[in-house]
């Protein structure tokens, strides 16, 4: 299988160099193959919202290469990083971050406003997503008008717009009760079985543990170690020394 | 692509407060002053010119100069004008006729109550009758007018018959007796309201009645005349100036009488109104800055206010530019909203405007308006709007999705 993101020795300092330097990654590497399903665990400032932001594009590395889909996107500016996370990702929040002022259609038809597809296929497309999702009577509702678990449901279909190799899910559940939890990580196992790759961010375990095929334990911005799910049982890969 | 942008400006629109819609006021005052005060233009030329009796174009006028600006035209001149100027320039080919006028003011006795006001001669001469009549077009609400042979009758302003407007308590009829300084007179007419308060004033009456009543000799106040045709005018007006000047025995550019024409007195209007429109449009000027200033404001506070929103925009892949037009867009509409509100409210005056015009002086101006000046004023509105709005814009597309989303 091949790789879809890989982080080569990847590092994240702010202010580097300054008296108030931070460190919050160090030295990562990570592999993700298309098609896997990971967990990036870790308490909270263990450095982990930070790497997904690298992985999601929305940041640059400090140090070090990441490559999404066998490009290197360490350098790429502001507006092409916007494009190639566009098309290659799609993310999936806490706060759901739908816009309110868009029905939940119009929510899953801007992120192909902004690939300039067309606007019948937009359409098209972002009611099937939402049918998809289990609602197609809410098409036409308002956030505000929905409830949470509707909500992440409506940022799934926007997350899958522009068929994305990768989701990456940043606490998806983390503002839901377990029910409804429940049922949008039964919708992420069934995309992840339809091919799609899938990266969660999380602190719960048991979510982690449920759900995910690989785990990375981040702690104190570092690699802790590595488990995988073999056959139905969990094995450590590796685990990192501390410095 | 463009269409999208519009679209999402919009729905972004309906959802602002109403602080956002103070701002537009500004726009609003600068574009309905600018589309007023145009579609005004008409009505108020038709309403200065009415006032100050300007009419036909083919008639010059003569003064004698030294018009101190107190009395009626030519009271206060050193040297008068003459009969015998008045038949001189009669004489010159282009001038169709001649005709001399005494104005004067006069006590009028009715109803034992004065009123004081002027009273204009007409010719006892029927030709130079019928040009008079036709030259100041006047109509007539009851009665008729002087002709060569009435004596002892006058016709009477729309003002002086009304009593709300006279001083004198009763309104005055056709047929009313009335003492004018001593003398005895019948009305004979009443004019139709003109809305110039030169008209609306005046008594008319036959040269040899005011002659009698204030025995001023052969002196003349003013000498109207009527040319043969309008390309004559300059050629007629410099005529009259060298005769004048010989036989006032004056240098040039010493001249103590003045030829004026419709031309000339239309031109001064026209620099009147011009200053004027000059000023609107400045506090016009001054109100659209003002407003877009505004627009600046409430698209800063804006963006401000949508980061995290413009954050989610960036991590589902907007570029750059695809939210810098966002916001301009938005800034664009806000400029337009502004301008078409103005639109309607400058077109409402315009048009309410000239008819209260028109009620007030008789006229039948038509407001100015056409769908090219509509057009640009709207496509203006949204030029400044969208120009105030490239700053914030800008702001808004370099905004940085990582540090938003978390906010």
């Amino acid at each position: 299988m091949d790789e879809i993101i890989k982080l080569e020795e990847v590092w994240k300092i702010y202010n580097e160099g300054e008296e108030n330097q931070v460190i919050a990654l160090k030295n990562i590497n990570l592999h993700v193959k298309r098609g896997d399903f990971i967990a990036v665990m870790g308490p909270s400032g263990s450095g982990k919202s930070t790497g997904m932001n690298l992985i999601g594009s929305l940041d640059i590395p400090s140090h070090g290469k990441i490559f999404l889909d066998q490009h290197n996107i360490s350098h790429l500016s502001e507006s092409d990083l916007a494009q190639v996370r566009g098309k290659k990702i799609g993310f999936i929040f806490q706060q759901f971050n739908l816009i309110p002022n868009l029905t939940a259609k119009e929510n899953v038809m801007l992120p192909m406003i902004f690939q300039e597809m067309d606007e019948i296929e937009r359409i098209i497309k972002a009611e099937s997503l939402l049918k998809m999702m289990e609602l197609g009577d809410r098409m036409d509702h308002y956030p505000s008008e929905l409830s949470g678990g509707q909500q992440q449901r409506v940022a799934i279909a926007r997350a899958l717009a522009n068929d994305p190799e990768v989701i990456l899910a940043d606490e998806p559940t983390g503002n839901l009760d377990t029910h409804t939890g429940e049922v949008v990580m039964k919708f992420l196992n069934k995309l992840n079985n339809e091919g799609k790759t899938i990266i969660i961010v999380t602190h719960d375990p048991d979510l982690a543990l449920e759900h995910s095929k690989k785990i990375y334990w981040i702690k104190d911005g570092q690699i802790e170690r590595v488990t995988e799910k073999i056959k139905g049982k969990w094995k450590t890969l590796k685990k990192v020394p501390n410095e | 692509m463009i269409k999208d942008y519009f679209a999402l400006a919009l729905k972004n629109l309906k959802k602002r407060g109403i602080r956002s819609w103070l701002t537009l006021i500004g726009i609003l005052i600068g574009v309905a002053a600018v589309i007023s005060l145009i579609s005004l233009g008409n009505g108020l030329k038709a309403a200065v010119n009415s006032q100050f009796n300007i009419g036909s174009t083919e008639v010059l006028t003569v003064q004698a100069g030294g018009i101190s600006g107190y009395g009626p035209p030519g009271s206060g001149a050193v040297k008068p004008l003459t009969e015998d100027d008045a038949r001189a320039i009669g004489k010159i080919s282009s001038v169709q006729v001649s005709i001399a006028r005494e104005v004067r003011s006069v006590k009028l006795i009715y109803n034992n109550k004065a009123a004081f006001t002027y009273a204009a001669t007409v010719p006892d001469n029927l030709q130079q009758d019928n040009y008079l009549y036709k030259i100041a077009d006047l109509k007539m609400q009851s009665g008729k007018l002087i002709y060569q042979g009435d004596r002892g009758v006058i016709v009477i302003g729309s003002n002086l018959a009304d009593s709300t407007k006279n001083q004198l308590g009763r309104d005055l009829k056709v047929g009313d007796k009335v003492q004018i300084n001593g003398g005895d007179f019948k009305v004979q007419g009443i004019l139709e309201k003109q809305g110039s308060f030169i008209v609306d004033n005046a008594i008319l009456m036959n040269e040899k009645d005011l002659q009698e009543l204030l025995g001023y000799g052969d002196q003349v106040d003013i000498i109207e005349v009527k040319v043969a045709d309008e390309s004559l005018m300059n050629q007629t007006q410099n005529a009259i100036e060298n005769l004048m000047r010989q036989r006032r025995d004056v240098k040039a550019g010493q001249e103590d009488f003045q030829v004026t024409t419709p031309q000339a007195s239309l031109n001064s209007v026209n620099q009147i109104l011009f200053g004027i429109q000059i000023f609107i449009i400045i506090i016009a000027s001054i109100s659209i800055f003002v407003g877009a200033i505004g627009i600046t404001n409430t698209m800063m506070t804006s963006v401000m206010e949508r980061k995290r929103e413009i954050g989610i925009m960036k991590s589902i892949g907007a570029r750059n530019d695809q939210i810098f037009y966002q916001f301009f867009i938005e800034a664009g509409l806000l400029g337009l909203i502004g301008g078409v509100l103005g639109i309607i409210l400058g077109t409402g005056i315009g048009y309410v405007g000239t008819a209260a015009l028109n009620a007030f002086i008789g006229s039948s101006a038509q407001p100015q308006i056409s769908f090219f000046l509509l057009f640009f004023t709207a496509l203006g509105s949204f030029t400044i709007g969208s120009a105030a709005g490239i700053i914030p814009a800008i702001r808004a597309s370099h905004e940085r999705p990582v540090e938003d989303i978390r906010a």
